[in-house]
């Protein structure tokens, strides 16, 4: 079960953000222990362990009082967000690190905030499937849509992502 | 686990930290999920003259203690249908073996003192393997010798089967039991563990 912490700590950081993915990776993990003797049905273990993941941040977002999902305008407090974070990571280290995990973290915050531009479906399609590698059918089901709009979903947000980070690219001087 | 390799180009800055952050929340998973009772197994492998040994403990006491050829992946898979799936990494649990396995190897340590969990071995099996500590340090006894310690003195292939189905090696020593033509017989562990234990055992001591 373990292998799969990888998955889910992309999905709790697309999801609540890079700085409150930890505690609800945690949750995850111990959610999935508590519910493991039951589980011996799962087929997909992955699924269903970005399943209680995705139900954990809906969590997470609920106690905090805020929208489920971050919305398209919500681009410049989420940047500045990991900005931040990035740059307590930078001065943590020392000389070259410094730089490097900063820039690291830009790079990193910088495509965070480009998924959060996304609408909806397709950032929660990319998210699902480019990044935790689930299939289509497993998106699908996630989304509560059909395995082909999923694909469809997938699809689309990618290239915008891909148009949006060379635009902020083309920003940069 | 999907590889790096597999995120689309536009993603791969996000995967930058992540070992290192996965390395993190795990290596705190253990305390977390053994604070809400949620770790039923613990385990953790170490290294020893005879290779890298699976340690794996319950509440009750050390459960199962497997060589490398045994298949590690595989023992751990056959304690989660047996046990319990709730298997978690928690080297701290498994302390006291690991000492213990340790000074045994550096000859400074003739029997063990850990609580132990028989629950993989059952009935006449489980007789057997509570006999094996009679044999002492540095002794052998043959099969049928232990068997004459049971309640089936005449069940000598059923002592080999016993051994040959230790969950507890080294810690039960099954390792002391040999063929009545004094020839090492079959270890679970190979027949070169086997001779590396009777050879050290046999060592005088420092």
């Amino acid at each position: 079960m373990a292998a799969h912490g990888t998955v889910v700590l992309r999905v709790c950081r697309a999801l609540v953000g890079v700085q409150d993915a930890d505690d609800v990776w945690q949750e995850t993990f111990l959610a999935a222990l508590r519910a493991y003797p039951e589980s011996g049905g799962i087929r997909n273990r992955e699924a269903w362990l970005v399943t209680i993941a995705r139900n954990k941040s809906m969590d997470h977002h609920r106690r905090a009082g805020r929208l489920p999902v971050p919305s398209g305008n919500a681009q410049a407090p989420l940047a500045v967000a990991w900005t931040a974070t990035a740059g307590a990571v930078a001065a943590a280290a020392g000389g070259d690190d410094v730089v490097r995990a900063l820039e690291a973290g830009e790079d990193a915050a910088m495509v965070w905030s480009a998924v959060a531009l996304l609408p909806e479906k397709q950032r929660l399609a990319v998210i699902y499937h480019h990044l935790a590698g689930l299939r289509h059918a497993e998106v699908a089901g996630l989304l509560g849509n059909s395995e082909a709009a999923a694909r469809r979903a997938a699809s689309d947000g990618l290239k915008a992502l891909r148009v949006q980070l060379l635009g902020q690219d083309r920003e940069q001087p | 686990m999907i590889a790096n390799r597999e995120l689309p180009s536009e993603l791969l800055p996000l995967a930058v930290d992540e070992d290192g952050a996965v390395a993190r929340l795990r290596a705190a998973l253990p305390a977390a999920a053994a604070a809400a009772g949620l770790v039923d197994v613990a385990y953790r492998v170490v290294d020893s003259p005879v290779g890298q040994l699976l340690l794996a403990g319950t509440e009750v006491g050390l459960v199962r203690v497997a060589f490398s050829r045994e298949g590690h992946d595989a023992v751990l898979a056959a304690l989660a249908t047996t046990v319990s799936p709730r298997i978690l990494r928690a080297p701290s649990r498994l302390d006291a073996a690991a000492r213990e396995l340790d000074e045994y190897f550096g000859g400074r340590r003739h029997s063990f003192d850990l609580p132990l969990d028989f629950r993989l071995a059952n009935g006449f099996r489980r007789e057997v393997l509570a006999h094996l500590p009679e044999i002492g340090y540095g002794h052998t006894a043959s099969y049928a010798a232990v068997a004459a310690l049971t309640s089936s003195p005449r069940a000598v292939r059923a002592v080999g089967t016993a051994c040959a189905r230790n969950p507890l090696p080294l810690v039960l020593p099954c390792h002391r039991v040999i063929r009545s033509d004094g020839s090492q017989g079959a270890y679970l562990g190979g027949p070169d563990a086997k001779a590396l234990l009777l050879a050290l055992e046999a060592a005088p001591q420092p």
